[in-house]
């Protein structure tokens, strides 16, 4: 029953998101993609493409699409997509929500013990390994082409290098990144 | 006292009109919540944005959550949460749908062969930027080299990672604290 395992996964995905949506993209694409093949790393690719686009949370607009693809993957009809994208959207943010209500009516300003600043400064460091873990199982054929002295290859590797730096050097937004690089590749290949 | 269509309309108008995630709504919060209707204080409003980034989940919802419960308790949470997640979640299955059908149009084909390469890199960029405001060094390096080879390599879960690595930090906290 894929509504229940849909649910099951993102109650589980969103309980242990540290660090923001980035690193819930690596526990999505790990059970999505890796664990229960409800869609390929170049759908999920897509996804995050166009979660990124699109205003609102990270982790809520990746959850709601990939809730939305796994249904619809399995031959089921739209609407019961549509269920599957709010079941995943819902379930995301239950556990966490519950949590962080208890501990704010426990917690005075006061309480934070050493032990726990510990904790977290440990899990601070390994949401950055995670988040690499989920760009490198992304570099995928599907995404980039195979590798060697070919157009799309050659591309490709450009265009990552390319937002890498702009990103982080000149701090460019992702919405111009990725529009520029759609359209470089509709301008390229629609040539080729 | 604060009504529950305000925060709602607040965190309505934040999720529907921010792009890139929940960090950059944080600053149009801050003003809305502290600047513009003096709801919280800045402190109290900084104390929501520690508890929602030291907690799991994700950080926009978590602060809708924290805020709304400082100001209207149970309610209060799921009418800034709601209005939050609203629009979004109804856009991206707009485009979910209208995606489908135009799949396999080539301009569209083309339009993600050139996009996917991109987004690899936009999710690699933050692995950067986060070593950096995580004090990452020489000494520190290998915990987040081996939990990204874990992962990579041998396909362990990353949720098996974390709850590890929580773990571990947790234990290593008390026996330094109890040395002191």
């Amino acid at each position: 029953m894929v509504f229940a395992e849909l649910f099951f996964t993102f109650l589980k995905i969103g309980l242990f998101t540290f660090g923001g949506g980035y690193s819930m993209v690596a526990l999505i694409e790990d059970e999505v993609v890796s664990r229960h093949s409800w869609m390929t790393a170049q759908e999920f690719t897509d996804i995050l493409a166009v979660s990124q686009m699109t205003p609102g949370p990270i982790g809520i607009n990746t959850a709601t699409y990939a809730g939305y693809t796994a249904v619809v993957g399995q031959g089921l009809p739209q609407w019961q997509g549509v269920i599957g994208a709010l079941i995943a959207s819902l379930a995301v943010v239950l556990l966490p929500v519950v949590l962080i209500l208890v501990v704010s009516h426990l917690l005075s300003r006061h309480s934070q013990s050493a032990a726990v600043v510990a904790m977290f400064r440990v899990l601070r460091l390994t949401v950055v390994g995670l988040i690499a873990a989920a760009a490198l199982q992304l570099l995928t054929v599907e995404s980039f082409g195979t590798p060697g002295l070919n157009l799309r290859f050659g591309l490709s590797v450009a265009i990552f290098v390319a937002v890498l730096v702009l990103s982080l050097r000149r701090k460019v937004g992702p919405i111009a990144l990725i529009l520029a690089s759609g359209v470089i590749g509709i301008i390229v290949y629609g040539l080729a | 006292m604060v009504k529950y269509c305000d925060l709602f309309y607040i965190f309505f108008k934040i999720g529907t009109f921010t792009i890139g995630g929940g960090y950059a709504m944080l600053p149009l919060m801050e003003r809305e919540v502290v600047d513009r209707r003096g709801w919280l204080s800045r402190e109290e409003f900084l104390d929501q944005v520690a508890l929602s980034q030291a907690m799991p989940g994700v950080f926009a919802v978590n602060m809708a959550a924290v805020v709304g419960n400082r100001l209207r308790g149970l309610w209060g949470s799921v009418a800034a949460i709601v209005g939050n997640i609203l629009m979004p979640i109804v856009f991206i299955l707009l485009l979910a749908v209208a995606l489908r059908q135009v799949r396999t149009i080539a301009v569209v084909d083309h339009f993600f062969m050139g996009v996917r390469p991109a987004v690899v890199a936009l999710i690699a960029a933050p692995v950067f930027s986060m070593a950096r405001t995580a004090h990452i060094g020489w000494r520190n390096c290998w915990l987040p080299v081996a939990a990204a080879l874990l992962i990579w390599l041998l396909g362990v879960s990353p949720v098996a990672v974390i709850a590890v690595a929580a773990a571990a930090g947790f234990v290593v906290g008390k026996i330094q604290n109890r040395k002191k």
